[in-house]
């Protein structure tokens, strides 16, 4: 027998029709999750074609990209600020109800962000294939399913038909060595891995994270590395699942029970990459020399160890369009500059371990005056845990705002916004300009980076806080 | 969908690399429900100022940009997001075709799906076009290829299925319905 990637056992397993010359495969898809931006056209459409949802038990519904994360707005008591926000919402509302799928609303305590919602109820297993309308859907692939983004008119495909038109994409092993030295996190290690790829290093495959590091990744961590992956071009990276997972899942609501759970799991395990699999590139990076890292431009892809200057290319004028949108000089190190806005949340490190990696720098400080620190749950799950745990009471004693879950200011939807020119130590996936606000700088890095230069007020080591 | 074949127009050229979604329509206009109208948005924060008056220094607002359909621009066009809007901003500006040396996955495809043709060039023809801007291109898709001024035919490569969808105004829709009763067997033996 043909030795398998992970990607393909996934892919094959879900071909209704094999790809020909003339045509893309016919892709299964297993899950479908919907939030309220990318969905309205959608629906729209199988209203003008008088079509129905295929699988409404496959379809899963939130609201989260333009969603407010003030309390007063959600409970009610304030209008929602953004208007065409509150029509979006209304509208999910409205097509939901209509279609009849399943919606995780505006007050549902399991209501949070797309991609963090569907692993911690197990809707999200290995193996499954998985689309949103969502470039971050990658997110997924860190239990071993095949996850990726998709246009709107894709959406309407999957809610018509619950199939999509694929190729098949090229395979790219992202190998990993050594561990991650203490301080050095998951966020860490894929931007490292962006910044070693490039930004469109990824673009046509299909990324599998493998080796040490990958493997002695908790949960969340693997997800914050497969939410990258499209920072890379990537529309899909997959981790194959191993106990870590299952331990994972054991705990969530809607996985199979009983004999179906032992039935699941011995399928689960044949989800590997067989030894002598080929794939069609491969990388290799060294987890021990890793350091905290930091993006000084406006892609993923210009990034840096926190001990490292920002690089000189004389004569790249997109190189310099981005250093002088950001305010940053050729040869600069970032260590010791000032920010105002520090941003803890988003499908990439709005987890728990995340806000838990922030909390131990925030215990028993204050954040630095004139600085604004907005920490943002990535559901209502998490919220209502990191206030038992007592993180929430951390965070809003060090002078920190405690929101609702949502996108918020990873993506300024729903009014939660960087001010033009301000800096923003920003947990989140995306430095485009203007992504945070208009002239907003955001700078990426892990919780506790970010945490760190909330305290100090400037950028600053996190390790520092770790020997304390 | 209408049915594309031949395309001809002067180019309008944005060399900037990896010019992500986020520029091609900032966020803020994504809190619509319809797709109509987004032209406007295009590159919103590149074309205009902060008090939204258009920046006469920016290429897409001088004249010679008018009328052009067909878009030049740096390596890696269209990464980032999987907004849908961002073709439909391209599309209501009138743009009808994207050409670049390398383009992101999912905007390649919410482009092919819309009726913007996304072409990718080896690097010299690419180089040539950055650096010529404004020049009258041919492109047909009945053929594959596109024709520089000069009378050169440079061929680009394009998904068979959505090259057919695209000549025929075809849906791709349509043809996923039909699939209905293997959908059927393959939901039946996968239960």
């Amino acid at each position: 027998m043909t030795a398998k990637t992970l990607f393909e056992k996934v892919w094959e397993q879900h071909e209704v029709v094999p790809e020909t010359a003339d045509t893309p495969a016919v892709l299964y898809i297993d899950l479908h999750l919907v939030h309220e931006v990318t969905s309205p056209q959608a629906f729209s459409l199988l209203k003008e074609q008088g079509l129905k949802v295929r699988r409404l038990d496959r379809t899963l519904a939130t609201m989260d990209h333009s969603t407010p994360t003030d309390p007063e707005e959600i409970a009610g008591r304030v209008p929602i600020r953004v208007a065409s926000a509150a029509a979006q919402i209304k509208q999910l509302e409205v097509n939901c109800k209509e279609f009849g799928v399943e919606l995780l609303g505006l007050q549902s305590s399991d209501r949070g962000i797309v991609h963090i919602i569907g692993p911690e109820l197990g809707a999200t297993q290995p193996g499954k294939t998985i689309v949103c309308g969502d470039s971050h859907t990658a997110t997924h692939g860190a239990f071993g399913a095949l996850a990726f983004g998709i246009g709107t008119t894709e959406v309407g495909q999957v809610l018509a038909t619950q199939c999509l038109l694929q190729r098949r994409p090229k395979t790219f092993a992202i190998n990993t060595t050594g561990s991650l030295p203490p301080g050095v996190t998951a966020k860490d290690l894929i931007l490292a891995i962006i910044g070693k790829i490039g930004v469109s290093g990824g673009t046509g495959y299909v990324l599998e994270y493998r080796g040490s590091a990958i493997e002695a990744l908790s949960m969340d961590g693997r997800m914050t590395v497969c939410n990258m992956s499209i920072e890379a071009g990537a529309r899909a990276g997959m981790i194959a699942p191993d106990a870590t997972t299952y331990e994972y899942l054991r705990q969530t609501p809607r996985v199979p029970t009983g004999n179906a759970w032992d039935r699941a799991l011995a399928k689960w395990q044949q989800l590997r990459t067989d030894p002598g699999a080929r794939f069609d590139r491969e990388v290799t990076i060294d987890a021990n020399s890793l350091e905290p890292m930091i993006t000084y431009g406006t892609h993923p892809g210009m990034v840096l160890p926190l001990s490292a200057r920002v690089p000189e290319k004389p004569g790249d004028a997109v190189f310099k369009k981005a250093l002088d949108y950001m305010g940053l000089q050729p040869g600069e190190s970032l260590l010791g500059k000032e920010i105002q806005v520090v941003f803890i949340g988003s499908c990439t490190n709005a987890r728990l371990s995340d806000l838990e990696s922030a909390a131990q720098v925030f215990k028993g400080r204050k954040v630095a005056p004139n600085v604004r620190v907005l920490v943002v749950p990535g559901s209502q799950r998490i919220k209502r845990e990191a206030e038992a745990r007592g993180l929430a009471k951390i965070f809003t004693d060090a002078g920190a705002e405690w929101r609702e879950s949502g996108c918020s200011m990873c993506i300024g939807m729903n009014g939660d916004l960087v001010a033009k020119g301000q800096y923003s130590v920003s947990t989140s996936n995306r430095n485009f300009e203007g992504r945070q606000g208009q002239g907003a700088r955001t700078l990426l890095a892990s919780p506790a980076t970010a945490a760190a230069a909330a305290v100090r007020g400037r950028i600053t080591d996190p390790r520092e806080f770790l020997q304390g | 969908m209408d049915p594309i074949s031949i395309i001809e127009s002067k180019t309008v050229v944005l060399p900037s690399t990896d010019i992500d979604t986020d520029q091609i329509i900032p966020a803020r206009f994504l809190t619509t429900t319809t797709k109509e109208g987004l032209g406007k948005n295009a590159f919103a924060d590149w074309r205009y100022d902060a008090q939204g008056n258009a920046k006469s220094e920016f290429i897409l607002n001088q004249p010679a940009a008018k009328g052009c359909a067909i878009l030049v621009a740096g390596r890696n066009f269209g990464c980032g997001s999987s907004r849908e809007h961002a073709p439909w901003s391209l599309l209501d500006f009138g743009f009808r075709a994207v050409i670049s040396s390398e383009i992101a996955d999912i905007f390649r495809n919410n482009s092919l799906k819309n009726g913007l043709l996304p072409i990718v060039l080896d690097e010299a023809t690419h180089g040539w076009l950055l650096a010529n801007p404004g020049v009258q291109l041919r492109i047909d898709l009945t053929t594959n290829t596109l024709t520089l001024p000069d009378g050169k035919a440079v061929q680009f490569p394009i998904e068979a299925f959505a090259r057919y969808c695209l000549l025929n105004g075809v849906d791709e829709l349509g043809f996923l319905l039909k699939q209905n009763n293997a959908i059927t067997t393959f939901e039946n033996s996968h239960a």
